[in-house]
C-alpha cells in the first residue's frame, strides 16, 4: 500500500532509510523544522538548516522516487531564547514561498514556559498574516496534557485561524479529543517509550473514527523507527479493518490536509517524478 | 467506529501479551524493592499505584474515556485555568 509519512525528520536519517521507506510503500513525506540535537547560536544557523530542508532533502527523497515537503520554524526547545526566536521568525518569509514548503511548523510547547508561549504566539501571528498552514508539536510525557490544553487555548483565542488548516501532532489518549473536537487535524506519532504504539493508534481510530486523523513516525535523532507507519498498516489489517479505511488514514488524509497549502504540488505514484542526480 | 474483532477474539489474540506485560511490571516492582533504600515517599510510586488501581477497576471506564486515558491523566501535570492572564501573554 502507498502511504505518506506526514511527520518525519529525514535530516537525522541516512540515505539507506530513504531507500527502505521507498521499498515499504512510502511515496511522500513532510518534514517539520525541529531541534538539531543542540541549541543553534545564530539566525544563520537556521538559514543553513532551512536551505538543507528545502534543497538537499527533496533531492535525496527524489533519488528513491519519493516527494519531500517541509515546514519552517524555530522549535519550542530553542524558543527559550526569545531574541534569537524573533530573528528566525523575521527570516522565515525568505523560505515560506519556496516549492514544497507547506507552512509554519512544528511549533508548540516543550516545557510549557512563558517564553515558549510568547514565541508560539508570534509564530501564530506570522502564520495568520500570511495565511500559512500550521503544524503543532505537543509536549512529551507528563507535560503533554497541560501543554496541549495551553496550545489549544492559544489557537482558539486567535480568531484569524482556520482550524481545518492546523495539524495538532503527537496526540495520545488524553489529548486526541481536545484536538478533534475543536476541528483541528490530529496526528498520532508511533514512537518507542514516550508516545504511541501501533496497537494504541488503532484503538484511537476505533474510538474517534478516521476523520482528520493521521499517523506518523517522527523518525529523528532519538530511538525511533522510520518505518512505523507500515507497522500501523499491519496492525490495522490484523484487527480486521478494510484496506479503504487504512488508505484513508495513511494516504488520503495527509493528501487532503496538505492540499490546502499553495506550495503542495504532489505527483501521484502512478506517474513518478523525474529522478534528479 | 466499533472493533471489527469480537471481545473473545481480542482476548484470545492479546492474552499472552497482556500476561507478559503484567509480569514485566511485577518484576520491575520486585527489582525496585530488592534495591537499597526506599521509594515509598517518591511521588512516582504513588503514580504507579494509582495506575494499577485504574487498571483493576471494572466499570465506568468507557464513560471516562477508557483506562488508557485514565492512566495518561494520572501521569500528567495538571492544567491551570487562567494561565494566560497570570503570565500576561
Amino acid at each position: 500500500m502507498y502511504y505518506i509519512d506526514p511527520h518525519i525528520h529525514m535530516v537525522s536519517r541516512t540515505t539507506d532509510d530513504y531507500e527502505t521507506l521507498a521499498k515499504m510503500g512510502c511515496v511522500a513525506m513532510s518534514e517539520p523544522a525541529f531541534w538539531a540535537g543542540f541549541d543553534r547560536g545564530s539566525v544563520d544557523g537556521f538559514r543553513d538548516y532551512f536551505r538543507q530542508l528545502t534543497t538537499f532533502e527533496p533531492k535525496r527523497a527524489g533519488w528513491y522516487h519519493m516527494q519531500h515537503f517541509t515546514w519552517m520554524c524555530i522549535n519550542a526547545k530553542e524558543a527559550e531564547n526569545v531574541r534569537l526566536s524573533r530573528e528566525v521568525i523575521a527570516m522565515m518569509p525568505e523560505f515560506l514561498d519556496m516549492p514544497g514548503v507547506l507552512g509554519v511548523g512544528e511549533i508548540g510547547l516543550n516545557k510549557n514556559s512563558k517564553n515558549e508561549s510568547i514565541v508560539f504566539l508570534e509564530h501564530l501571528d506570522l502564520a495568520a498574516k500570511r495565511s500559512e498552514q500550521i503544524l503543532i508539536h505537543t509536549p512529551h510525557l507528563e507535560d503533554k496534557y497541560k501543554g496541549t490544553r495551553m496550545i489549544i487555548d492559544m489557537l482558539c483565542d486567535d480568531r484569524r485561524l482556520d482550524h481545518g488548516r492546523v495539524l495538532v501532532d503527537h496526540v495520545e489518549e488524553h489529548t486526541i479529543r481536545l484536538a478533534i473536537e475543536e476541528g483541528f487535524w490530529a496526528g498520532m506519532t508511533l514512537y518507542p517509550t514516550s508516545k504511541c504504539t501501533p496497537e494504541r493508534a488503532v484503538d484511537m481510530v476505533e474510538t474517534y473514527g478516521p476523520e482528520r486523523l493521521m499517523v506518523n513516525s517522527a523518525g529523528d535523532w532519538g530511538p525511533s523507527k522510520p518505518t512505523a507507519v507500515p507497522d500501523f498498516i499491519l496492525a490495522m489489517r490484523r484487527r480486521g479493518h478494510p484496506e479503504s479505511l487504512i488508505r484513508k488514514i495513511v494516504y488520503d488524509n495527509p493528501l487532503e490536509f496538505f492540499s490546502q497549502s499553495r506550495n503542495f504540488n504532489f505527483t501521484p505514484p502512478e506517474t513518478p517524478a523525474t529522478v534528479e542526480g | 467506529m466499533p472493533c471489527v474483532l469480537s471481545a473473545p477474539q481480542l482476548l484470545a489474540r492479546d492474552f499472552l501479551e497482556i500476561r507478559a506485560k503484567i509480569l514485566e511490571v511485577a518484576a520491575s516492582l520486585d527489582r525496585i524493592e530488592r534495591g537499597d533504600g526506599s521509594v515509598a515517599d517518591d511521588p512516582r510510586t504513588a503514580q504507579i499505584r494509582a495506575g494499577l488501581e485504574a487498571l483493576s477497576a471494572d466499570d465506568g471506564h468507557v464513560e471516562r474515556g477508557g483506562r488508557a486515558e485514565q492512566v495518561q491523566l494520572i501521569f500528567s501535570l495538571p492544567y491551570e485555568e487562567g494561565w494566560r492572564r497570570k503570565w500576561n501573554v
